[in-house]
């Protein structure tokens, strides 16, 4: 019988003060890849949620390419949703820190079908909830 | 006997979560658990071959070596190991210890009883 793991990708601290956000992205992307190491059928369903500081990485138009030299955290939420990863931020910690909600990431021009979804934190923790592990970056 | 799957990003020596995790794992050994080690970010640090024991600093080389023997699998993330400069030829050479790319971790959590994720600094 077929067995769909739910793993949940908690981000939690700022970008570029520390590698986690970008790890926790390219961990959930990476179950585009996974099948090679399942049984046939078997998936791994990722969810990313971005909660307290975590938010700060949620801000569009990034420059890390000219600043750092390095693919921003904005290309790596691109790439998520290009995947067709839920990606969730919360509502009341972007508030907090002043982002709106016009000025997320977003992959329309690129082609993504999924946008990013911000939640109140209590869809998340009904998300968290329901997931087979729990993964905090 | 159940399978359990650590993840670990924080760094050696410069962070004693790794310390903590080694010694869940040859815990978990002892008990006739099956157990993965994922070390990503600055845990790939484990994976550097040739570390020294001093007294000031932790000394995991010789009890993950010990552990792996006993049955731990040990896993790598290529590119973040290649990213600092950590190549094939530089990772500790034991037939249980790999280096793949993050599905592996993925694939092992979905097959895995529990998972005991510990974040980077």
């Amino acid at each position: 019988m077929a067995k769909s793991t739910s793993m949940a990708f908690l981000v939690q601290r700022a970008g570029y003060k520390s590698e986690n956000p970008k790890l926790a992205l390219t961990h959930a992307i990476a179950s585009q890849s996974v099948e090679i190491y399942l049984e046939d059928g078997d998936s791994v369903v990722p969810i990313v949620a971005f909660v307290g500081e975590g938010v700060l990485n949620c801000k569009n138009n990034q420059k890390a390419m000219e600043v750092y030299d390095i693919t921003s955290t904005e290309n790596h939420i691109q790439s998520a949703l290009l995947c067709d990863l839920k990606v969730l931020i919360c509502k009341e910690d972007l508030a907090r820190y002043g982002i709106s909600e016009a000025d997320v990431p977003d992959a329309a021009a690129m082609g993504a079908d999924m946008t990013v979804q911000v939640v109140p934190w209590e869809q998340i923790h009904n998300e968290l909830k329901a997931a087979d592990h729990l993964l905090f970056f | 006997m159940a399978k359990l799957t650590i993840g670990c990003f924080s760094s050696l020596v410069g962070s004693m979560s790794l310390d903590f995790a080694v010694g869940l794992a040859e815990a978990a050994i002892e008990k006739g658990h099956e157990v993965d080690f994922w070390m990503s970010g600055n845990a790939v640090m484990l994976s550097k071959k040739g570390q020294k024991s001093f007294k000031d600093y932790s000394f995991l080389d010789k009890r993950i070596r010990a552990a792996m023997d006993k049955g731990l699998n040990m896993c790598a993330c290529e590119a973040c190991a290649e990213s600092r400069g950590f190549h094939k030829e530089d990772t500790v050479d034991h037939p249980k210890f790999i280096r793949k790319s993050m599905d592996w971790y993925l694939a092992s959590c979905h097959t895995a009883d529990r998972v005991l994720h510990i974040g980077g600094e």
